[in-house]
């Protein structure tokens, strides 16, 4: 370990804050998507330090299997941006405000 | 050194993301996402997952982001780029900054042996126990996350697909 974990887990923090107040604050779709993956990757981070500072390789699998899940995740939220532009014209997530029953 | 890199790549991670997540162009969002990556996939390599970083790399960065990339463009989301202001080395100069800033750290990743705090040989994974940890223990999780991506691909498919209902389009 190069450096004392508590340093690489206040970066991995500080990245995941900022990812959830992207997530939270903006009204871009494609910028609460982007705010998702900072998260994502902040949570890589963390477990990428927890497999050197413990010398087990189990973290580097987790994040692997997570880049696999984040691919998943992102190639159907972004047919879901299509689909929701194609409908309403805007990707504004407030525009999105309304209910047909 | 390896220390001095961390700390200099976190700054640039943590900065590029905070560029990132208030710029009001998508575009440049996923630009300065990119360099971001890049240098998480350098904190990667030097914590020890090489076989991680180069993923890094190639997932995120390299398709992950063409693919946000390609629906902004396809959906024509990027603002117009004449009202933006200033001149034009001052648009250019953070992208730049953090561009060196990456190069330099990789420069000196190349010349520098990955060697922990005390001098004892830093902990390294190489791509063959990777292989044989992923696919003798976690030979489940591996089925499942495969799964998963069809599941993916065809509900992609399915919210894509134009003509579902009515035999037509409105």
């Amino acid at each position: 370990m190069i450096v004392p974990l508590e340093h690489l887990l206040i970066v991995a923090g500080i990245m995941f804050v900022m990812g959830l107040a992207c997530t939270l604050a903006r009204r871009n779709l494609i910028m609460i998507l982007i705010g998702v993956e900072v998260m994502i990757n902040a949570v890589g981070l963390t477990l990428v330090g927890g497999s050197a500072f413990w010398q087990q390789i189990d973290g580097q699998l987790v994040v692997v299997l997570l880049m696999a899940l984040t691919s998943a995740e992102v190639s159907i939220s972004l047919a879901m941006v299509v689909y929701l532009q194609r409908r309403k014209g805007t990707i504004e997530a407030d525009q999105y405000n309304e209910m047909k029953g | 050194m390896a220390p001095v890199l961390f700390y200099i790549l976190s700054a640039v991670a943590l900065i590029a993301t905070l560029l990132c997540i208030t710029r009001r162009n998508p575009v440049h969002a996923v630009v300065y996402l990119v360099h971001a990556f890049f240098a998480l996939a350098l904190i990667f390599y030097l914590l020890g997952a090489p076989l991680v970083a180069a993923w890094e790399v190639i997932i995120y960065a390299g398709a992950i982001m063409v693919l946000f990339l390609f629906i902004i463009m396809m959906l024509e989301l990027a603002p117009n780029e004449a009202e933006s202001k200033g001149t034009g080395w001052q648009r250019w100069l953070p992208v730049v900054l953090l561009a060196l800033a990456l190069i330099t750290c990789t420069l000196l990743i190349m010349g520098v042996e990955a060697v922990g705090r005390e001098g004892v040989p830093a902990y390294y994974a190489s791509p063959r126990d990777f292989g044989y940890a992923l696919f003798k223990e976690y030979a489940l999780a591996v089925e499942v996350v495969s799964f998963q991506l069809l599941f993916a691909a065809v509900g992609a498919f399915y919210v894509g697909k134009k003509e579902w209902r009515n035999g037509g389009r409105k």
